[in-house]
C-alpha cells in the first residue's frame, strides 16, 4: 500500500499532460461535436517539434510555442479538408493523422525515436522522482492557465458563436454564423492543446516517438467519460468541465497503474482501453433503448386494460 | 421588398427520388406585406422559405431583397435579411447553451463576432425587459438551458430571436403546428403582436386555413410547386374556409380529400 501511494505522483503527472490532451479532444468531441482523429498525430508532432527545436539549442519555452502553431497548423488543414473538401470529420482526420505520420518522421530526421536528456536541456517537467513535485506544480500551472483561457474564450461573441455551430448549425447558420469557419477555428484550438501536451508528455518520458500518440483519441475519450460519470452531477459550470477531464485523465492513469501492478501485460493496455471506452460510449444507447422497450411494454398493458 | 423571379427547385434530379418542389415561383412582396401560405403537404411551402434563406441553392431564378441580388449568397451571409422561427421547436434554438447567449447571438446576427464579451451587462437588462413581455416566467431564469425548456416556451424564444433586429423579413414555417393548441394560440397571438409593433413584412406558412384567412393582409395558396393562388385586401377578408378549400378542390382535381389541408 505504502509503495503504492509513493508511486503516485507519476500517474497524477502522467494523467495531468494527458488530461491537457483530454481537454483537447474535449473541445472536438462536445462543444463542436466532431470526433477528431488528427490528435493522435498531432500529440506525436507536439513532442517531435519540441524534441528537435530544443536539442538544436531553442529555447524550451519558444520550442513548446511553436509545437502548439504546429498543432494549430494540423487542425486548420483537418478543416479545410473537412469544410472546404467535403470530406467527413472523421474521414479528415484519419488524412491529416496520416500525413503527419510521415511529416513527424521528416522533423525528426527520419528517426522513430528522437532522446531529450534532462542532463544537457532545461526541461520543464520530468518523470524523475526528485523533480516530480515541481513537474506537478508546473503541470498545474499550465491546466490553470488553459482553463482560464479557454473559459474566457468562449463566452466571447467569437466564442459563443463556436458553441452554437457545435450546437445547432441550423440554428447558428440562421443567425449569421459561418459555421464552417467555427469549426476550423474549433479544430485549431484544440489539436494547439493536444500538441501542447505532447511537448510536454516528450519531456516528461525524455523521448518524443513518432507512435506516442498511438490511440491518444482514446484516452482523450476516456478522460471525457470518466469525467461525466464521476463529475458530470456536480461539475455543471464549463470552467469546472474542463477540469473534470483533467481529473479524469488523472484517475484514467491511476487506474491504469494499479491494473499494471496487479499483472495486466502493458502490450495489452489498449485492448483494456478501448473495451471501456467502447462500453461506455455504448451505455446511452442501451439506455435509451431499455426505456424504449419499457414505454412500449407500458403502452400495451394500457391496452390490454382499457 | 423581397422579388422572386422564376425559381425552379428539383431535388435528387436524374434519379428515381427526382422531386420537382418549386415550379416556376414568382412573388414580390411590398413592404409591411404580411403574407399566410397555405398549401398541401409537399406543396413547396418550406422549400420556398429555404431558397429565400439560402438552405439549398436554386436550380434557376432570381431572389432579391430591397434590390439586393442575393440568389448566390452563402446562408449566414444573408442571414442579416431574415428574421426565421422553424416547424420543430428544436431547431431555433442552441439547447446546450442559456437562454441569454442564445437572445445575444440573434443581436448580433449580421456583425462581427468579435473577443467581446457575449453577453452583455447591458443586454441582460434588456433581455429581461424582453421576456417579462412573453409572460411565461423567463425573465428569472435567464441562465437556464434552453435545453429545459419545453417546446412552446422555445418556440416563443425563437421569435424574439427572430424579430430581434426588425429584420427585412421575417420568415414562419408552420411554427405553431408542434405545440397544443392552447401554447400554439399564445404563441400565435405573440407572433401577431411583434409583427405589427414592428411593422415586420412576413411570410408565414400555416396549415390553419382559418388562421391563414384571419391573419396578414395577404393569402397565397401553393399547389405542386406553383403559386396557384393570391389574394390581398378586402377580398382576402371575405374569404372563408370553404371558398379556399373549393379552389383547393379545383387545383387538385378533387384528389385534396386525402390532404392534411382537410383537418384544419
Ligand atoms: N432536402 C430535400 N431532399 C429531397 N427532397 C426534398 C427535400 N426537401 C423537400 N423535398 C421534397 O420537395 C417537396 C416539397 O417539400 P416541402 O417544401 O417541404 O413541402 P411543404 O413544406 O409544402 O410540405 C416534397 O415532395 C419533398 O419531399
Ligand atoms: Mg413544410
Amino acid at each position: 500500500m505504502l509503495s503504492f501511494l509513493q508511486s503516485l505522483p507519476s500517474p497524477i503527472a502522467q494523467g495531468m499532460i494527458w488530461g491537457i490532451m483530454a481537454i483537447g479532444v474535449y473541445i472536438t468531441y462536445k462543444v463542436l461535436d466532431v470526433a477528431d482523429l488528427t490528435v493522435d498525430g498531432t500529440l506525436a508532432t507536439g513532442g517531435a517539434v519540441l524534441v528537435v527545436l530544443t536539442t538544436a539549442g531553442v529555447n524550451i519555452y519558444i520550442a513548446m510555442i511553436v509545437a502548439f502553431l504546429a498543432g494549430c497548423l494540423a487542425g486548420f488543414v483537418t478543416g479545410l479538408l473537412h469544410t472546404r473538401f467535403g470530406i467527413p470529420a472523421i474521414l479528415a482526420g484519419i488524412l491529416t493523422q496520416l500525413a503527419l505520420y510521415s511529416l513527424n518522421l521528416r522533423i525528426m530526421s527520419a528517426r522513430a525515436n528522437v532522446p531529450i536528456n534532462w542532463r544537457m536541456y532545461d526541461l520543464i517537467v520530468s518523470s524523475r522522482t526528485d523533480v516530480l513535485p515541481k513537474t506537478i506544480l508546473i503541470c498545474a500551472i499550465f491546466i490553470v492557465a488553459i482553463i482560464g483561457i479557454l473559459y474566457w474564450f468562449f463566452g466571447t461573441e467569437l466564442g459563443h458563436s463556436v458553441r452554437a455551430t457545435g450546437c445547432n448549425q441550423a440554428m447558428a447558420r440562421a443567425n449569421g454564423i459561418n459555421t464552417d469557419s467555427r469549426k476550423i477555428i474549433g479544430l485549431i484550438i484544440s489539436n494547439g492543446i493536444v500538441a501542447l501536451s505532447g511537448g510536454l508528455l516528450a519531456q516528461f518520458s525524455g523521448a518524443a516517438d513518432v507512435n506516442m500518440g498511438r490511440g491518444a483519441i482514446v484516452i482523450g475519450l476516456a478522460a471525457v467519460i470518466i469525467s461525466e460519470v464521476v463529475f458530470g452531477k456536480i461539475f455543471k459550470n464549463f470552467a469546472l468541465r474542463l477540469l473534470g477531464v483533467v481529473f479524469g485523465g488523472i484517475i484514467y492513469y491511476i487506474v491504469i497503474s494499479i491494473v499494471l501492478k496487479l499483472g495486466l501485460n502493458a502490450n495489452d493496455l489498449k485492448l483494456l482501453s478501448a473495451c471501456v471506452v467502447a462500453l461506455f460510449l455504448g451505455l446511452p444507447y442501451w439506455k435509451s433503448k431499455l426505456s424504449h422497450k419499457k414505454a412500449k411494454k407500458e403502452k400495451k398493458g394500457e391496452k390490454v386494460n382499457a | 421588398m423581397l422579388e422572386i423571379k422564376g425559381v425552379y427547385k428539383t431535388f435528387n434530379p436524374g434519379t428515381i427520388n427526382e422531386k420537382k418542389a418549386l415550379n416556376g415561383i414568382d412573388l414580390t412582396l411590398n413592404d409591411g406585406d404580411f403574407v399566410t401560405v397555405i398549401g398541401g403537404n409537399g406543396a413547396g411551402k418550406s422549400t420556398l422559405l429555404n431558397m429565400v434563406t439560402g438552405v439549398y441553392p436554386v436550380d434557376c431564378g432570381s431572389i432579391k431583397i430591397d434590390g439586393i441580388d442575393i440568389t448566390n449568397l452563402p446562408e449566414y451571409k444573408r442571414a442579416k435579411y431574415f428574421g426565421r422561427v422553424f416547424q420543430d421547436p428544436m431547431t431555433g434554438t442552441a439547447a446546450d447553451m442559456q437562454i441569454d447567449e442564445n437572445l445575444a447571438l440573434a443581436a448580433r446576427r449580421g456583425k462581427m463576432r468579435t473577443l467581446r464579451n457575449g453577453v452583455s451587462k447591458k443586454e441582460r437588462e434588456e433581455f429581461k425587459e424582453l421576456l417579462k413581455k412573453l409572460d411565461l416566467g423567463l425573465e428569472n431564469r435567464l441562465t437556464s438551458k434552453v435545453g429545459l425548456l419545453s417546446g412552446g416556451q422555445r418556440q416563443a424564444i425563437t421569435l424574439l430571436m427572430a424579430t430581434m433586429q426588425n429584420p427585412k423579413l421575417l420568415l414562419l414555417d408552420e411554427h405553431t403546428a408542434a405545440l397544443d393548441p392552447q401554447t400554439a394560440a399564445k404563441v400565435l397571438s405573440l407572433t401577431d403582436e411583434l409583427i405589427s409593433a414592428g411593422n415586420i413584412t412576413t411570410l408565414m406558412i400555416t396549415h390553419n386555413m382559418k388562421d391563414a384567412i384571419r391573419l396578414g393582409n395577404r393569402l397565397i395558396m401553393m399547389y405542386d410547386g406553383k403559386i396557384i393562388y393570391d389574394i390581398s385586401g378586402e377580398d382576402k377578408k371575405n374569404l372563408h374556409v370553404s371558398d379556399l378549400l373549393e379552389l383547393f378542390a379545383k387545383a387538385s382535381n378533387g384528389e385534396f380529400a386525402n390532404d392534411r389541408m382537410m383537418l384544419a
